[in-house]
């Protein structure tokens, strides 16, 4: 488990203090900078979790389960089922993701290296949204490629396939973003899992309405394009903000 | 006045369970606050009080012990 | 523009904001209670009743001064929140903390004024309305606020956490609002705006007008006497509280 301490892939916290003692430039500023900092937590946080895949696999397992509930608890006609498909592909996704918000932060905050990105002379908001982008690399792009598998199952209507993916795959970008909010907010606390999901849930409303309604759209033929538009807006709005609210929830987390 | 008479005006052109409920629920719980407020800070003073008041006996009689020792 | 400022710098000291909100706090009680009574026997027994819903229209004086307040009280509970965090001003905190269950109580009214002024207008309790949505929305953002400030152990973190959330939840509000509003368009304009003039006749929004300002005078006065009581809990220790509860001076 402590194996990849040792290894070349995990320059970017624990290296570094050394590096800045060593060769640090006459302002203090360590060499490098910033992008290779984004790059080395980048790096890091992805072989990190491709090591352990059971935490990338559980949420595509865990929205295939919910997406089959569906159909048994309510009826397993197509008709039916294409009417609420939409709505129930984006809310499933929506849960998959919120699931595993709860490790985002958890297991680099047990072994100290959390502690070690706070250190870093380089601004957190952009290390915590190197974070965010590989969540998002390893759970809403994943699920907005899986999402049209289960809409074949759901009966979801010709045509809105691909929306469904592109709503999936900007919509879960900013999920991932808000999320890491709560996730950054409750990392420091022993049973955060609930609460992450009552601090998090209300505000991917926003997402969730303009993300089933560009599918809703789509198969109404209305064509979605404004849908992703403001799909896209809320997205750069979190991208502007919420690195910000993660830096300062982080640091919250740890000093406090 | 939009009412004729008072039973009138109770019964609200038949509406009466709604708006009463309505005005009931928000009447109760803005005097829960109140009170509510209230209950908070005489319970508050109280203990302040009864620590100082602690507090100024336990000084006393660890003064005077002291003063004792002293003569002592 | 120098007085004004010492002013403000004051209100920061919990010692001083104690002492100037007792001398304001009074004014705003008998101000809500007027307000309050006023309004409540105009609304009640004076204004006509609505052409369309008839008398079950008169949950308006509850209901959207209810609502008014729970949309305010979050936006002030964000500002406080900012305050504390770029000022370190405690008090704002403290105001902050007993702001959120008041504006969560709000939210409940709203609610519930909403959904039973829903059984004589639409047949049911409860509709998805856009508006009844928002404000359910809105309580989740309350309890959300509640429930992390109480969950850390050490209350600083638990403040600074909460300021986060509720500056976090007051950008979100409008997104949310509006998002709401398109999704469930076959809304209700709203109702009274202080911009554009009204369409109700005056015997009916002039009550409301009224009930509002008697809700916001209730709101401050509350917020005042608890946040007394909340620096009388947090600076217990403090000499001036000791003075204050018979100690030695």
């Amino acid at each position: 488990m402590f194996a990849w301490a040792g290894e070349g892939g995990m320059p970017s916290t624990e290296v570094r203090p050394g590096d800045n003692a060593a060769r640090s430039a006459p302002d203090g500023e360590p060499r490098g900078g910033l992008g290779v900092a984004v790059w080395a937590t980048l790096k890091r946080d992805l072989t990190l979790l491709m090591r352990r895949r059971s935490e990338v696999l559980n949420p595509l397992v865990f929205f295939a389960l919910v997406i089959t509930l569906f159909p048994i608890g309510i009826s397993p006609d197509p008709e039916l089922l294409a009417t609420i498909a939409p709505g129930l592909l984006w809310v499933a996704a929506l849960l998959a993701a919120l699931l595993s918000l709860d490790s985002l932060f958890r297991s680099d905050y047990e072994d100290g290296s959390l502690e070690q990105l706070l250190l870093t002379p380089q601004p957190l908001a952009m290390l915590g949204l190197a974070k965010v982008a590989v969540h998002w690399l390893l759970t809403g792009l994943p699920l907005a490629l899986m999402a049209p598998v289960l809409g074949i199952m759901l009966a979801l209507p010709a045509g809105s396939y691909l929306i469904l993916a592109v709503s999936l795959a900007l919509g879960t970008a900013s999920l991932s973003l808000i999320g890491a909010i709560g996730a950054a907010l409750t990392v420091g606390l022993s049973r955060g899992g609930v609460l992450l999901s009552l601090l998090v849930l209300p505000l991917y409303i926003p997402v969730l309405i303009f993300g089933a309604g560009a599918v809703q759209a789509a198969i109404m033929g209305d064509g979605a394009s404004a849908h992703l538009a403001i799909l896209g807006a809320l997205l750069a709005l979190s991208l502007m903000l919420a690195p910000w609210a993660i830096a300062a929830s982080l640091r919250i987390s740890i000093n406090g | 006045m939009a009412f004729d008479s008072f039973q009138d005006f109770l019964a609200m052109g038949g509406h009466a369970p709604y708006v009463w409920a309505s005005w009931g629920v928000t009447g109760a719980l803005l005097a829960g606050i109140v009170l509510h407020a209230r209950a908070e800070r005489r319970q508050l003073l109280r203990r302040l009080q009864r620590r100082e008041r602690r507090q100024a006996t336990t000084d006393r009689t660890s003064h005077q012990t002291g003063g004792q020792r002293h003569e002592a | 523009m120098g007085k004004i400022w010492s002013f403000i710098h004051k209100l920061g000291s919990p010692k001083w904001f104690y002492a100037i909100s007792a001398r304001l706090m009074p004014w705003f009680w008998v101000a809500a209670a007027a307000l309050i009574l006023v309004g409540s026997v105009w609304g009640l027994a004076f204004a006509p009743a609505d052409y369309q819903q008839g008398n079950s229209f008169r949950i308006i004086y509850v209901h959207v001064p209810a609502a008014f307040l729970a949309q305010s009280i979050f936006v002030s509970m964000a500002v406080a929140g900012l305050v504390f965090m770029v000022w370190k001003i405690k008090v704002a905190d403290m105001a902050a903390a007993v702001m959120a269950p008041l504006g969560a109580v709000m939210t409940f009214i709203s609610l519930f004024s909403g959904a039973v002024w829903g059984v004589p207008t639409w047949g049911t309790w409860w509709m998805w309305d856009a508006r009844l949505t928002s404000m359910l929305i809105l309580l989740f953002l309350y309890l959300g606020v509640i429930a992390l400030r109480g969950a850390f152990s050490s209350r600083d973190s638990g403040s600074r956490a909460a300021s986060v959330l509720a500056m976090v939840g007051v950008i979100n509000i409008p997104i949310i609002k509006y998002s709401v509003d398109w999704w469930y368009t076959l809304h209700q304009p709203a109702t009274f705006s202080v911009t554009s003039r009204p369409a109700m006749p005056l015997e009916m929004w002039a009550p409301l007008l009224i009930m509002v300002l008697g809700f916001y005078c209730f709101f401050i006065a509350a917020t005042l006497m608890r946040t007394r009581s909340e620096i009388l809990r947090r600076e217990a220790n403090k000499r001036w509280v000791r003075e204050l509860a018979g100690g030695p001076s």
